[in-house]
This record gives structure tokens, sequence and C-alpha cells, in this order.
């Protein structure tokens, strides 16, 4: 049975500079958890502090009820996947899997039985008695995928595991390792900077920047609801826009009034007063020829994608658009130069306080 | 934080394997190099009765007798580096540019010459060219008088052809690490072939070359073998060193410390040298598409071979002299018609001693310096930290200290109890371990350097203690390093002479002891046949050092 992960205040300096800045979240039992952030924002740093490969500055990490700060790394019974394989080249494959479980003083008997299943789970039976200079990046991959589970291990760690292979391969794989943690039932965490990547595998996202978590949401709600205006530019493509409350109900009902000239009115569900950030998604806007409820614009530029088109629309206020719209659902183009009107539902965007940092709606 | 098991926490990490050889090994370091370094320093400042002076360096300074050998050492060690540049040079440009013929073969021999024991070219050079020496005889008999070879000129002749192969293998490395599309550049510039070599090609190796011509200089600096035989009456300052600390006898070591300090202070200073000013600007890049090897017609190509391989075989003469004579007929100490074994009958039957003392303490010194070359390389690559920089300073300190220097500072040191070590085999253990473990450490870190840190951290990670994971894994991957290393610690153990003769007693003598000893009586066909044990001991060595090492550890 795996372990649930709590972390609780953890913080990681180097000298001045703090990696990790007092991070909480707590990683179900058989859950698939994803941390997901911009290239240096203490992804690998804070995935090293769970395996026990960097000290814990401030705050503790539990193993279910275990506190395992002081436990020693190679006594915390965790499986990792390190980005570049880490192969022992001097061994086998067969080798390289029993390695774990060897260390483990697990009966000879055991063993054998025990490491062809690992292999065959990642499909590489065939390949038990080559060395790891004969194999594929790909290979490698899958090697270090049956060493990490082979042993059974509380708690799953990997750091991008996909990174190093192309993109077809990216896509078979994490399709293994998802099925793999299901059947397996362990927990899981999986470090990547490939918001796709994180979208499809993960059962919940950790979003991080600078060293702090931003969000933790099943992917559906991250991409949906972000909570704030670095989730929303992060994940996916969302044009932001500026305006200001007019006025505000007792409801709670507000009157908002965007700079690029558009009025409309959304019940907030907190309490606010002033200027606003609104997210809108690209394929989030109606398109019309005319009308009045929506932001008047032109086209600029048009890209056409297969299943939608995209178009850069520039609003009163000389800010840029982007705006999606299905190639299936029209059957002419729209020139450029062509004035449109681009509507949305208030209920489905994102509205922000000023700063960013606070969903609204 | 967890405030109760933060402080066990910090025991046990403070009593960890690592710390233990760190602080085992600085200590060890701090006993067996420093304190008998600062032992000579401080015995170049005191008198005969122990208070202060500065006597000794005053004397240096002042009298023609002592000042002179400085400036011999200086200069000889100048002009073979001059010369060496000379040699190396242009060899290395034909051979690594050229289609020429049997480079393997041309590399091994210059290889091997750079690895022969240390004064056998000198002897070599007397048998042939010396006062009764077979070229000297022959062309006596043709009525032309050959020059001395005795005192300057032929020190240089000698340190120039055991030496430049230092200058011969690094260019060459340099030289075929240029990527070709830098010297294409500049042909797609204009540029004339010649103007291309002086203008982009030499610039960009300079920084190699220099430090190939370094080594020149520091090795002839510190040899001591050549001088003492070859020299007669012209002086240099190992040799000096050897003699005032023989004729001080008792242990003052007042003058031969001075003296010694002199000698550390020019290597060092042109190790600095070196370290701040050349190898600041080091263009030498991996190349992606090595340089083109020009093919040239048949002629040429037999000329140019033939031009290496004269080089090449005149470098290993020596090796090949000594061999020869080894087998000449001797009665008692004169060579005489025809071949036989007397020489080895001899040596079995009156050096058999010296023969097992050489090999038992290189055996012995060779499995303490893969033990700690390999504890060692890793703490400096992998566990970086003010003290493991320290140990690797100390490490290198051996390179600037010739082995003459290392010996009167441990006799210095060791003398009395509670380490009463001169006289005992130990004492040249030491030395030993001292002198050549940098073979084995830098050949190890070197390989230690590509390995991948997450490879150690997967087997923690899978269960095994960092202990033990460096025994499974790293250890395991560093072997073929460590192993190349070793052996050609073991070629210089086997091979030292400046060291073991300021450290031997009757009973610790070894083969390089009694070659010269043996020499200075004029039993030339027992001291070749000595040397020749130690030549083939070495040419089968670096054979199996090549196997071990496929090509891909370079013996500089
Ligand atoms: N040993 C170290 N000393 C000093 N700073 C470090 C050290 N290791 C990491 N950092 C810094 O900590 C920050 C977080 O690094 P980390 O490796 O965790 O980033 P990451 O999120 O994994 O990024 P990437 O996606 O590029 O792998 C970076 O700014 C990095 O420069
Ligand atoms: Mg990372």
């Amino acid at each position: 049975m795996s372990h649930s992960v709590k972390i609780c205040n953890v913080v990681k300096r180097y000298d001045d500079f703090v990696a990790v800045n007092d991070i909480s979240c707590e990683i179900k039992q058989g859950e698939f958890f994803t941390l997901l952030g911009p290239s240096g924002c203490g992804k690998t740093t804070l995935l090293r502090m769970i395996a026990g490969f960097n000290t814990i500055d401030g705050g503790k990490i539990y193993f279910d009820d275990k506190v395992i700060n002081n436990i020693e790394a190679y006594k915390r019974d965790i499986g990792m996947v390190f980005q570049n394989y880490a192969i022992f080249p001097h061994m086998t494959v067969f080798d390289n899997v029993a390695y774990g479980l060897k260390a483990r003083k697990v009966p000879k008997s055991e063993i054998e039985p025990r490491v062809l299943k690992a292999l065959d789970l990642v499909q590489i039976m065939n390949l038990k008695d080559r060395k790891p200079s004969e194999l594929s990046g790909g290979q490698q991959q899958r090697v270090a995928l049956a060493r990490a589970i082979v042993i059974k291990p509380g708690v799953l760690l990997m750091d991008e595991p996909l990174s190093n292979l192309d993109a077809k391969l990216r896509v078979q794989m994490r399709t293994i390792i998802r099925k793999l943690q299901r059947d397996l039932n362990i927990t899981t965490i999986y470090v990547t900077h490939d918001q796709e990547e994180a979208l499809a595998i993960s059962d919940r996202i950790a979003i991080i920047n600078s060293g702090r978590i931003m969000q933790v949401d099943t992917p559906a709600t991250i991409y949906k609801k972000p909570q704030n205006t670095f989730v929303a530019g992060f994940i996916g493509t969302s044009n932001f826009m500026d305006g200001k409350i007019e006025q505000i109900g007792p409801d709670g009902v507000a009157r908002i009034k965007l700079d690029a000239g558009f009025e409309f009115s959304i019940k907030l569900k907190k309490k606010y007063e002033g200027r606003v950030k609104i997210s809108v998604r690209p394929e989030q806007f109606i398109m019309n020829d005319s009308g009045e409820s929506g932001l008047p614009g032109e086209i600029q530029m048009y890209t056409f994608l297969g299943d939608f088109a995209n178009y850069e629309v520039k609003l009163k206020n000389g800010q840029i658009i982007q705006a999606n719209e299905y190639t299936k659902d029209i059957d002419f183009v729209r020139e450029i130069g062509h004035k449109v009107n681009l509507g949305f539902n208030p209920e489905k965007v994102s509205i922000f306080n000023e700063e960013g940092t606070e969903v609204l709606s | 934080m967890n405030a109760e098991s933060a402080p066990r926490r910090n025991l046990t990490k403070y009593f960890n394997f690592w710390n233990f050889v760190k602080y085992g090994s600085l200590l060890l370091l701090l006993v067996f190099l420093v304190y008998p370094f600062f032992s000579v320093i401080i015995h170049s400042f005191l008198d005969s009765d122990g208070g202060f002076t500065l006597a000794s360096y005053k004397t240096f300074f002042t009298k023609p007798y002592y000042y002179r050998t400085l400036w011999n050492s200086l200069a000889t060690s100048g002009l073979s580096t001059i010369f060496a540049v000379l040699l190396g040079v242009p060899l290395a440009y034909i051979t690594t540019r050229f289609n020429v013929y049997w480079k393997k073969c041309i590399n091994m021999l210059i290889i091997m010459s750079l690895m022969s024991p240390p004064f056998i070219g000198a002897y070599s050079w007397i048998m042939l060219l010396g006062r009764n020496g077979l070229i000297t005889n022959l062309f006596a008999k043709m009525g032309i008088t050959t020059p001395p070879i005795y005192g300057f000129g032929g020190i240089v002749l000698v340190f120039t052809l055991k030496f430049f192969p230092y200058v011969y293998l690094y260019v060459s490395g340099a030289m075929s690490s240029i990527d070709r599309s830098l010297e294409e550049a500049a042909e797609n510039l204009g540029s004339s072939k010649l103007k291309r070599v002086l203008t982009i090609t030499m610039p960009v190796i300079m920084p190699t070359l220099a430090a190939g011509a370094i080594m020149v200089f520091m090795s002839s600096l510190a040899d001591f073998g050549t001088p003492m035989l070859i020299g007669e009456g012209y002086k240099v300052l190992p040799v000096l060193v050897y003699e005032e600390y023989m004729s001080e006898m008792g242990g003052n070591a007042n003058m031969a410390g001075a003296l010694s300090v002199v000698i550390i202070c020019c290597s060092t200073a042109v190790l600095l040298i070196q370290k701040y000013v050349v190898a600041r600007k080091n263009y030498v890049m991996t190349a992606l598409r090595p340089p083109i090897v020009e093919q040239l017609t048949k002629g040429k190509r037999i000329l140019l071979t033939a031009l290496c391989m004269l080089v090449a075989v005149i470098a290993f003469l020596p090796q090949i002299v000594v061999i020869v004579t080894s087998f000449i007929k001797t009665n008692g100490p004169i060579f005489v018609q025809g071949f036989g074994l007397e020489s080895y009958e001899k040596i079995f039957y009156k050096l058999s001693k010296n023969i097992t003392n050489t090999f038992l303490f290189a055996i012995i010194a060779i499995v303490i310096i893969i033990v700690f070359g390999m504890l060692l390389s890793y703490l400096v690559v992998k566990k970086k930290s003010k003290i493991s920089s320290a140990l690797d300073l100390l490490l290198m300190f051996p390179y600037v200290i010739p082995g003459a220097v290392l010996g009167i500072s441990m006799l210095v040191a060791f003398n009395k109890k509670p380490l009463m070590l001169s006289g005992t085999a130990i004492i040249m253990i030491i030395a030993y371990v001292i002198r050549k473990m940098p073979y084995t450490i830098r050949s190890s870190s070197a390989l230690l350097y590509q390995i991948d840190p997450s490879i150690e951290e997967a087997s923690i990670n899978l269960g095994v203690s960092p202990m033990k994971t460096f025994f499974k894994i790293t250890a395991r991957m560093m072997a073929p390093g460590v192993l190349s290393g070793a052996i050609l610690s073991w070629i210089t153990t086997i091979n030292e002479l400046s060291s073991s003769i300021m450290l031997y007693s009757g009973k610790t003598a070894t083969i390089s002891v009694a070659i010269y000893t043996e020499v200075v009586r004029s039993s030339f066909g027992t001291a070749a046949a000595l040397a020749s044990i130690l030549t083939v001991t070495t040419i089968l060595s670096l054979l199996l050092f090549n196997w071990v090492s496929k090509g891909k550890v370079s013996v500089i």
C-alpha cells in the first residue's frame, strides 16, 4: 500500500535565494500529482527534498503520519525516475531492475519473477540481457521505470522523465506511465514543464511559480477556473483586459466596464470595488460581423489551423486580442481589415482583482 | 524545525564515512607532506646550533659555487625546453596532418622514451658518445674527434630527447581537436597555408603548447639522474642538493634545505605562471569535425615517415642500447667481444635484493595509491568543500617538489622519535605514494567528471546506503580510470631514482639505486642488465596501459 504525502510549509534556501518558499499541499494515497511550472521555479528542488537528496530548511514532509525530514534518502522507500534515466551502465537490464530488490534482501527465488513481471509491464521483456549502451532512449526510460516500480515503492517520483524523448514517443510513454500507475495504485509525484502533458496525465496539478504554489486543482478546474492571472496565462492562452467596476448592487451583481469599450453585468463571489482584470480564452469569444453586445475591433491577421482559425483582432484602445473560431461553424473566411464584434459569456470568463492575485467571479 | 532530533542528525552526519576519509587523509597529508616540507624550510633558516640565521641563503647568493648551479639549472632546462618545442611541434604537426605510415608505432616509441627510467638516457649516450663510446671510437678510427658529451651539451641533449614527448603529445592532442571549420574559414578568406598555420593554428594551440613546454621545463629542473651521470663538473641544483646533504650528514641539512627552498620557489613560480597566465585563455574545443588529414604522394609520404621515424628511434635509442649492452660478454667490469648472459648472472647473484625491493615496494605503494586515489579523487570531484579543495591543492603539490627535495624533507622530518623512519622501507613507500599518487588521482578524476550524479542517486534511492553505493556503483564505473592511472603510477614508481637515492639504506636499495651505484663504479654491464629489467617491465606495463585504457586516456 503506497503512502499519502503531506507537505507542510516547506522551505529551501540557497544562501539568500529562496528556491522553495513555504509550500504546503497534500497528496492522497494513489493519486497522480503533478508539479508544473516554468523553468527554475523550484520543481526539481521540491522533488529532491521529498527524495532526500536536498535538505529541508524549514517545514515538514510527512509520509502518512510519519515525518520524514530526518530519514536518510536510502531508507525512504521511494522509487524515482530521473530525467536522464540514470541506468547503471555496467549492469544488464535485468540486473538494473533487480538492484533495488537485492538491496532489500528479497529472497533470490522471488527476485526473478518480480523483475520479469516489471519488465513485462513496461513491455521490454525481450531486452532483459542487453547492456544499457545497446538501448534506445525510449527503452532506457522503460528500464528506469521498471527499476523504480519493481520495489513497490511507497511513493513514486518522476522528474521530467519524458523530456528527452521525441514527441510521438512522449505521448506513447505517458499513456504507459498513467496506466501502470493506476493498475499499481502508487502515489506518484510527477514533475514537468509541459502543460499539455500535465493536463493529460494528472489527477491533480500544482502550479508553481518562483518557489510558491499558485493553485492546486484538477486539470479541468485549472484550465477553466484559474485562481490568478499567472495560472490563467501559464495554462493555455488567455487574453487579459483591464476594466473597472462601475457600480455594485446589494445582491453582488457588478456592472463592469472594459477600457476597450464594452459593459456587462455579472454576479461576483467576492466583495470588491475599483479596477479589475478579466481573462478570456480565444475560443470563448463569439465572433459576429456586427451587433452591439461585444467588443468592436478590426481583424489584423488570420491563421488557418485546420479545425479552427485564429484571428488577431485590434480593439478600439489599440490592444491586440487572440480569438479562435471553429471552422466547422463557418463556411467563409473573415478578411484582414474586416470589422467584427467579439462577444462572450460573462459567466464563463475569469474576473480578477487589479493585481491579478485573486479571482472574483 | 525538529528541535529534538536535529542534534542527533548532525552527529551522525559528522561521523559518516566520507568525513572519516576526508579528515583522515588530511591528517596523513599534514603529517607526511606538509610537516616534512615545513621542517625543511625551518632547517634552512637554522645554523648548526639551532639558532635563527640567513647564513645559508647568504652563502647561496654570494658564492659562485652555489649560485652558479641555479643559473646552470635554468640554462639547461630553458634550452632543453626550446629544443623540445622545436622538435615536438613540427613532429606533432606532421603526424596529425599528413598521412604518414605507422603513426601508432611512432607514437608508442615516443611515449616509451618518455616513460623510460630517468638516467637511462644519460647512461646510453655515454655508451655511444662518451670517452670510450661506440660512436666516438668509430669516428676516432676515421680520424674524426666528436665533441665531448659531458657537461652542458650532454645534459641538454638528453633532456631534450627525453622530455620533448611532452610537447609532442600535448600538441598533437590539441592539433587533432581543432575543428576543421576554423581552418576552412581562414582558407576561404584566402590565406596561404603557411599563413594559416601561423595565424590560426598556432595561436589556438598556444596554451596547450605552453603547458607542454612547462612540463619539459619542470621535469628538467627536477631531474637528478641525468646531470649526475653526464654533467661531470657541470653542476645543477638537484645534484648540489644531493651532494650538500651527503656532506652535511648528521642531519643538519641547513644548506641542503635552503637549496631545496630555492628549487621549490623556481618550480612554483613556473607553475603559477602556467596557471594564471597561460591556462586563462584556453581555446581548445572538442572538434565536431576533426581536421583533414592531407593525403600525400607516395614519395613525400615515405620521406616524412622516415623523418618522424628517425626522431622517434633516436629518442628510443637509449633503451635499445641498454638492452643490447646487457647481453655483451664482460670480464669483470670490462666489456669483451661477443654476447653472453654474465651481466644477468651477476645481478641475480649479487643484486637480487634490489630487484625484489623494487617490486615489493612498488606493489605496496600501488595498492595504497589505488585505495587512496579512488577515495580522494571522489572527495575532490564529488564532495566539494573547503577541505576537499585543500586536499586537491596538497595532492598537486608533489608535482612541484623534485624527488630529491621530497627525500630530504622526509629525512629531516622523520629521523627522530616518535616517527623514526629513516632507513626503513616504510619511508620509501610513503615517498612513492606521495609522489606518484597524482597520476592515479588525475586519471580517476577525469573519469569521475563524466559520471552523472543521478546514477549514484538512483542507487541510494533504491535503498543502498551512500557508502555501499560508492563501492557497488561508483567504484566499478571508475575502475578503468583508476587502473590506467595506477599503471602510470606503477611505471614511474619502479623507475624512481631521485627520492630513492636520498632515502635508501643498505637493506632498502632499489634497482634504480643499484644502477646508479653500478654506473658510478663503472660496472656498465650489470647496470645495463638492471636497466633492461626496468625497461622491459615498463614496456610491458605500457602495453597493458594501452589495452586497459583503450587509447582513451593519455599518459600525460
Ligand atoms: N545547488 C543550488 N545552488 C543554488 N541555487 C540553486 C541550486 N539548485 C537550484 N538552484 C536554484 O533554485 C531554483 C529552482 O531550481 P530547480 O532546479 O528546482 O528548478 P526547476 O523548476 O526544476 O526548473 P527546470 O524546469 O528548468 O528543471 C533555480 O532558480 C535554481 O537556479
Ligand atoms: Mg528541474
